[in-house]
């Protein structure tokens, strides 16, 4: 089974994603991920404001068979967080890089970003 | 320890399955999503291997007195072809199993066929034959377990399905009630029976033709994770989970099935459920559901609203069907009357919830 892996898109091993294309990074979890965990049922994520640290836990997603936790990619601060997956978990499986994202991140000067893995990376790790 | 595999382990993989351990057994766990599958057994039909169900034939001139002092149910009352489900339980009342019970269609000395929990045959046939011998009573006990694969096909479509595919209709069968038809070409026991909620068949099947009749049933394949979201919304006990002897010993009425009690019969345990039966119980097995959100699971603590550990959730999940976080678990009676409001503690937070009626799916 192949899996998208975006190549605009930086990632930590424990699958997170993060996407640094703008001023404000969004944050999310890899295709792959959510394929591993099945059907997501529950998001809980931190509030606006909240300081993010790189590699530190900021949240939970639960699949109908499993919890897992979710590692900030980056250092920053949480400009936004995506309401609609508290309805909607199911998005995190339908389209985890686009609608499925999770957080927005106003990321520090030590973002942290030169750490991740390229897309590149990824893919060999998940091979 | 390796893991013991079901006879299509490689055609289950073939298809894409994922799978896990279970009772020692490496069993399919999904194989599209478990919301897909649970979806198809609610709405259309779906197919289970459960073939890490132990099967043990029980026959011989006191097969009915051996299986009637071995389970708690009234095996006497069940006519050839008839099924029930059962407990076997210990000295002390406690559940070590439960199973349903077949008596097969044979002419001469009744003769049964049960179905202990995955892993528990080698244990539930040693069982079997110390008692026997201890008690001399003469019945022959076959635990032909790896002689079979079993399979259960649930869902509003299911008896057409089966029907359609037996060589003879089977659609007549009530509830409970099995024979033997022919799948392919292969004798197989046939039981309207099931673990879901839905109308539905369990197949138990010659190994060799394993293959051919799976094939035959053409449905959503599915696995143990739907197994276990269907069942929850039933309130149905799993065993090693909402019971164990030794994690979480309990008795058939703090379990909620003291139906399954006959206590004008002879059977191992009887003595301490009638003093159980007089005195009640102190805690009791009820349904939860979560009002904040979060998802409950097994092991997680159950509070009252001050705070005060009363209680533990034995299963939970999100329920695909109603959108909701369930759970069973046991409280004690005082909190066991639905629409109680209790807490569930999800990962270090106290979340509000409430007993419920079970089935959930008919609250």
């Amino acid at each position: 089974m192949s899996f998208e892996v975006p190549d605009d898109r930086k990632y930590l091993e424990s699958h997170e994603w993060v996407d640094d294309a703008a001023d404000t990074a969004r944050i999310g979890i890899s295709d792959f991920a959510q394929d591993e965990l099945g059907d997501v049922v529950f998001v809980e994520l931190p509030d606006e404001g909240d300081d993010l640290a790189q590699n530190d836990e900021f949240g939970v997603v639960e699949s109908i068979k499993a919890v897992s936790d979710l590692y900030s990619p980056v250092n920053g601060t949480v400009t936004a967080v995506n309401d609609a997956l508290a309805d909607q978990p199911e998005l995190v499986n339908e389209d985890p890089f686009g609608e499925g994202w999770m957080l927005e991140v106003e990321l520090a000067d030590d973002s942290g970003l030169d750490d991740l893995l390229s897309a590149d990376e990824y893919r060999e790790q998940i091979e | 320890m390796t893991l013991r595999k079901p006879p299509l382990r490689d055609v289950h993989d073939a298809a894409g399955a994922t799978f896990t351990e279970f009772g020692g057994w490496d069993m399919p766990v999904e194989f599209d999503s478990i919301k897909a599958e649970h979806r198809a057994v609610r709405d259309e039909a779906g197919i289970f291997d459960v073939s890490h169900m132990g099967q043990i034939a029980v026959s011989g001139p006191d097969a009915e007195g051996l299986m009637q002092r071995l389970t708690s149910n009234d095996v006497s009352q069940l006519g050839r072809g008839d099924s029930h489900y059962s407990m076997i339980l210990d000295e002390e009342g406690t559940i070590l199993d439960d199973t349903v019970v077949y008596r097969l269609p044979e002419d001469d000395d009744a003769e049964y066929l049960f179905v202990p929990n995955a892993g528990h045959d080698e244990q539930m046939h040693r069982r079997w034959t110390d008692h026997r011998d201890e008690w001399g009573l003469d019945a022959t006990v076959e635990n032909v377990t790896d002689e079979y694969a079993m399979y259960a096909v649930q869902g509003p479509d299911a008896p057409n399905l089966v029907s359609d595919a037996a060589d003879d209709s089977v659609i007549d069968l009530s509830k409970f009630e099995g024979r033997y038809a022919e799948f392919a070409g292969a004798d197989c026991w046939t039981a309207r029976t099931g673990y879901t909620g839905e109308d539905g068949f369990e197949l138990i099947v010659p190994v060799e033709s394993a293959e051919a009749v799976w094939d035959l049933l053409d449905c959503q394949p599915c696995g143990l994770g739907s197994r276990d979201t269907l069942r929850m919304e039933m309130g149905f006990l799993l065993s090693g989970q909402d019971f164990d002897a030794d994690e979480n010993p309990r008795n058939p009425y703090e379990a909620g099935v003291g139906w399954t009690v006959k206590l004008d019969t002879e059977f191992v345990g009887r003595d301490a459920l009638e003093q159980a039966s007089e005195e009640g119980t102190d805690d009791e097995f009820v349904g939860i559901k979560l009002v904040d959100r979060g998802v409950p699971r097994h092991g997680y603590d159950v509070t009252d609203t001050d705070d005060h550990v009363i209680g533990e959730v034995t299963s939970g999940t999100m329920s695909p069907t109603l959108g909701e976080p369930i759970a069973l678990g046991y409280v004690p009676s005082d909190f066991a009357d639905p629409g109680t409001v209790v807490r569930v503690v999800v990962r270090g937070q106290s979340k509000k919830a409430k007993i419920a009626n079970t089935p959930f799916l008919n609250d």
